[in-house]
């Protein structure tokens, strides 16, 4: 698990690293995860300890997205004044963007 | 009397400086919002996410806690999201044969979800008259916290409201994923994986998991290429735009 978990992190240093020495558009974490992706390609597997380490980390993913969830507490102000576009923004372009992508999908995999 | 409340008042006062607090209260209050979701049998509406950040919003309101203070403990939660994004990439290389399979239908379903997320977020917001901060910050809430907060810095956005947008997403998405695919009549595990995935990232995924491996390991790859197609090609077409 300490072995899974240093290799994550090492391939998200990479991907900060690349991401300031070629200045590119994209967050250090997303690099680190296509170089790992490539690897795995190359490699051929995916060794069992990663697997599990992997497995577990996204298993309590829900969780990681709670401390800036409650930053919504810094935003009071602006979400009072635009409540309105906000949640009709959020609710409507949600369903219609699980709807988009599943009709497009089941289309085209007939 | 007043001797212990004055200790007491000292242990507050040690303590909210620690980041011991910020980050129990976190690991305590998510794990009773799990439970209150399994007593509810995994309905939707009790969406774990959700609940936990009700009850630190109302603990942090109610011992005039600042943000700042709660996040020097929470920090260490947040800063997995960077190792569990680079994760990713194992879940989505243990699907490669449907991936390569499916080839066809998962890109169009894609560029169809990414470009529909954000054209529509900002559409219907600009209609209503949002703020062009707040606009900025809505384009990339179907990403994954820690690409969407990037995208949002780049484009001008404020990263913290994209992070609380990108949170509430993931749960309206947690909720109404299951309404929208039945209405219509998507019955594939996989595709309606892919599209929660696209749609709500990883509290969709969370969820998506909950009710079937296939849909959790299609959700995942949704999220995960959603993320990089994102993350890609919002700064060029941005660029674009502006120059």
């Amino acid at each position: 698990m300490l072995a899974a978990l240093t290799v994550l992190l090492v391939y998200q240093l990479i991907g900060e690293v690349l991401v300031q020495l070629l200045a590119l558009p994209v967050p250090g974490p997303v690099v680190g995860m296509l170089l790992l992706f490539v690897t795995l390609l190359a490699r051929g597997s995916a060794p069992e300890s990663l697997r599990t380490t992997a497995n577990g980390l996204l298993a309590h993913l829900s969780l990681l997205f709670v401390p800036a969830g409650v930053g919504v507490m810094l935003h009071f102000e602006r979400l009072g004044a635009e409540w309105l576009p906000i949640t009709v923004a959020l609710v409507a372009s949600t369903v219609v963007t699980i709807g988009v992508a599943a009709l497009v999908m089941r289309a085209l995999q007939r | 009397m007043s001797g212990t409340a004055s200790t007491f008042a000292e242990i507050w006062v040690y303590l909210s400086a620690s980041p011991l607090l910020g980050l129990t209260v976190t690991l305590l209050a998510y794990q009773a919002a799990y439970w209150i979701y399994e007593k509810a049998k995994m309905n939707p509406l009790a969406n774990p996410v959700a609940i936990s950040v009700a009850m630190l919003v109302a603990l942090l309101w109610f011992t005039d806690t600042p943000y700042p203070t709660y996040f020097e403990g929470a920090q260490f939660v947040h800063f997995l999201l960077g190792p569990a994004t680079v994760a990713l990439a194992v879940p989505l290389y243990a699907n490669l044969e449907t991936l390569k399979r499916n080839l066809l239908p998962l890109a169009g379903a894609l560029v169809a979800g990414s470009v529909t997320a954000a054209l529509s977020a900002v559409g219907i917001g600009w209609a209503l008259g949002a703020s062009r901060e707040t606009l900025l910050s809505l384009a990339p809430k179907s990403v994954t916290t820690p690409i969407a907060m990037g995208i949002a810095e780049k484009l001008g956005g404020l990263p913290s409201l994209t992070a609380v947008l990108v949170v509430t997403t993931g749960i309206l998405g947690a909720v109404l994923a299951r309404g929208t695919l039945n209405l219509l009549r998507v019955k594939d595990h996989a595709v309606r994986g892919f599209a929660v995935g696209i749609a709500a990232h990883g509290i969709g995924t969370a969820r998506a998991f909950q009710v079937s491996e296939t849909m959790g390991a299609f959700a995942g790859l949704g999220m995960g290429l959603n993320g990089m197609a994102t993350a890609f090609l919002f700064p060029v077409l941005v660029t674009l735009w502006g120059g």
